[in-house]
């Protein structure tokens, strides 16, 4: 067992941003927290980290306890906050040995990450002529230096165009082959399920869902979903009895309709087939697979990105 | 455009209203400071002038006290050569001058000078020759000369034969006062601004999460920013002083040991306030309201720029526990009196003191993020 949360709760003021929350990671898990802003991520991580201390509850990191074992910890943990800012006029090369320090690490392990981040050709650079995204990288470089067991990152790309974004990624993605825990949050359903093999879903201070992707969306339901935009007339009756239909459903204001089907290919001819036949006025149409955010929006109600 | 400019006018209104710090700081601190300074400037009546009555012979000192009597017009008596006589003139707002004579010898009244416990002396054989001693770019010098004159004259015991004989000697002069004091100021600056206004920033960048987040002791953290800061500050007192050496003539008269010892006692004592300053502020208004609520008062008691022995009688005990004051005595002291480690032990005692209460009591309520 890497990270043990039992029963905690942490609350600001009126709010409780962290309700009753058990938790537990296994050594080498990927696990992604996702959920929307404000749904509680950051404190949890925070309480993790040793930034915050629970109002209630436990928290065991490789079996130990902040309170008694924070210096051991602090060389077990590596970390990347949502956003630092870090010396504008200290190289990338000159911010990395200055952490390495803290951890009494060589000079061969900041070359090493370095090129682990694919900084080297800006490791002269200063901190303030870097992009958002050589930024994150570097906050993810000093993460990775001490070779932690346990690395946490809280919205790491958030903020990040796609291109930086996938960069990060794939630094992720072969760091992840070292077999380090990882613990990340993010409101970008894409990045947990790219980067994570579960996927604990949180909403105002509560676990919603907890599991693997295919878990989490079987639990869901199954089924394939079109979503369609007709205003003049309601085509929900005739296309719940089309063949390979589980739902139907159409909201009269916005003309929104959505069928849940076994099968796209099998479903979407006669579907096109009927509004063709019933002269209806097909705005929009998009067909794809069930995601963590349909998930999410059947749960709580709000989409992630909200 | 006029709607856009009254949107963003408001808006920034609103940001600032809803920060209550920020509101103290533009709003409360200026009146507060006003308050205080005002009940300790404004009804302190007429500063009392510190004069030294200089005369060589011991015969002539004994008979000073009757001598002053005669001169000032007052009518108490029993004064002995130890004793000081405060004399007030003039009815009239603007007319009115207070007097404290003391009488010394001229060694006494030189280091009453250094001290800045008085602005000027008076040389005279107590018949008819009388002489002001005052370094003549020293204002606070010359209006007490001035004063003093126009209160003679009112008296009309002003000497038919008294002259002005300026004080230009090295060691006396008003800049041989002012460079300790900078160099004092200097080093409360660097810590304050240098190190606490360094710390605040840090927070608000997040990094010194960042940097606590790793098993870097926070009591190193801190005393690394110490530290570089003592070097740099180090440097400028350095500078200042070659440049007051080559320009002024200043030199250091006292024990160098003894000068680094309140170089790192007052340093110390300046390095832990800042700690605390820093320990629990989150925005840089709040920031540089506190720094101001520490620096200000020093500033204008600690004698940096003039004397505080202007100060009402009941405000200098606690003048001169300010860390400035303590610092700036003791720099003067060493570089103008040419005071040894012996001298500078008790003060520096009492800077390490403050450093280290202030320095333990901010890491205890620091706030790391």
């Amino acid at each position: 067992m890497t990270i043990e949360v039992r029963n905690v709760c942490k609350s600001f003021k009126d709010v409780d941003a962290v309700r009753n929350v058990s938790l537990r990671v296994e050594s080498g898990e990927a696990l992604a927290l996702l959920g929307p802003n404000g749904a509680g991520k950051t404190t949890l991580v925070e309480m993790i980290e040793g930034v915050q201390i629970p109002d209630s509850g436990e928290i065991q990191i490789l079996g130990k306890s902040w309170k008694n074992d924070e210096h051991f910890l602090r060389q077990e943990i590596g970390l990347a906050l949502q956003e630092t800012r870090f010396q504008e006029r200290l190289t990338v090369e000159e911010t990395l040995r200055l952490f390495a320090s803290f951890y009494q690490l060589k000079k061969e392990r900041t070359n090493e990450v370095l090129k682990i981040i694919q900084l080297e050709s800006k490791r002269r650079t200063w901190v303030v002529e870097l992009s958002g995204g050589q930024r994150q990288r570097l906050a993810l470089g000093i993460a990775i230096l001490p070779r932690p067991r346990i690395l946490i990152l809280d919205e790491p790309t958030t903020g990040l165009d796609p291109n930086a974004r996938r960069d990060l990624w794939k630094i992720l993605e072969d760091f992840k082959a070292t077999g380090t825990t990882l613990l990340l949050t993010t409101h970008y359903m894409e990045e947990a399920e790219f980067l994570c093999e579960r996927i604990v879903m949180l909403d105002q201070g509560k676990i919603l869902a907890d599991g693997t992707l295919n878990q989490l969306l079987d639990k869901f339901g199954e089924g394939d979903l079109i979503e369609y935009v007709i205003t003049d007339a309601n085509p929900s009756a005739e296309a719940s009895s089309l063949c390979g239909v589980i739902s139907s459903n159409w909201n009269r204001e916005t003309g929104q309709g959505l069928l849940t089907v076994n099968s796209i290919s099998e479903t979407l001819p006669v579907f096109l087939d009927l509004i063709k036949s019933s002269a209806l006025t097909l705005s929009s149409l998009e067909c794809r697979r069930r995601t963590l955010d349909d998930l999410f929006l059947a749960m709580s109600g709000r989409h992630l990105d909200e | 455009m006029n709607n856009i400019l009254l949107r963003l006018v408001i808006s920034q209104f609103k940001i600032f209203f809803r920060e209550p710090g920020v509101v103290f700081w533009s709003f409360g601190f200026p009146i507060v400071m006003a308050w205080i300074l005002g009940i300790a400037f404004a009804n302190k009546g007429e500063i009392l002038r510190n004069v030294a009555i200089v005369s060589e012979s011991a015969q002539a000192l004994s008979a000073l006290p009757q001598w002053l009597h005669k001169k000032t017009g007052t009518v108490n008596s029993e004064l002995s050569t130890e004793a000081e006589l405060e004399w007030e003139v003039g009815q009239n707002p603007g007319e009115q001058a207070r007097f404290r004579f003391r009488a010394m010898t001229e060694e006494e009244a030189v280091l009453a000078l250094k001290r800045g416990k008085i602005a000027l002396w008076i040389e005279t054989d107590l018949e008819s020759n009388l002489s002001y001693r005052f370094d003549p770019d020293n204002a606070e010098a010359r209006l007490t000369y001035l004063l003093l004159e126009g209160a003679f004259r009112q008296q009309k015991t002003s000497e038919l034969k008294a002259d002005v004989h300026p004080l230009t000697m090295v060691g006396i002069r008003y800049v041989d006062f002012l460079i300790p004091g900078l160099m004092a100021m200097s080093i409360m600056n660097a810590c304050l601004w240098g190190i606490g206004w360094n710390l605040i920033e840090l927070r608000i960048k997040k990094l010194l999460r960042r940097m606590v987040a790793t098993p870097l002791k926070k009591s190193i953290f801190l005393i690394s920013h110490g530290l570089n800061r003592m070097i740099l500050s180090a440097a400028e007192m350095l500078l200042l002083y070659i440049f007051a050496y080559f320009y002024f003539d200043i030199s250091i008269q006292g024990s160098l040991s003894a000068l680094a010892l309140v170089f790192f006692s007052g340093y110390c004592a300046f390095f832990g306030i800042s700690v605390l300053i820093s320990s629990r502020v989150q925005n840089t208004q709040s920031g540089n309201g506190m720094i101001n609520v520490v620096t200000m008062p020093m500033f204008i008691l600690s004698g940096v720029f003039f004397s505080y022995h202007n100060f009402p009688d009941w405000l200098i005990p606690y003048v001169e526990v300010l860390p400035l004051t303590m610092l700036t005595n003791s720099l003067r002291g060493i570089i103008t009196e040419g005071i040894g480690l012996a001298q500078v032990i008790q003060p520096s005692i009492g800077l390490f003191g403050i450093g280290a209460f202030c320095f333990m009591l901010g890491l205890k309520f620091y706030h790391w993020h």
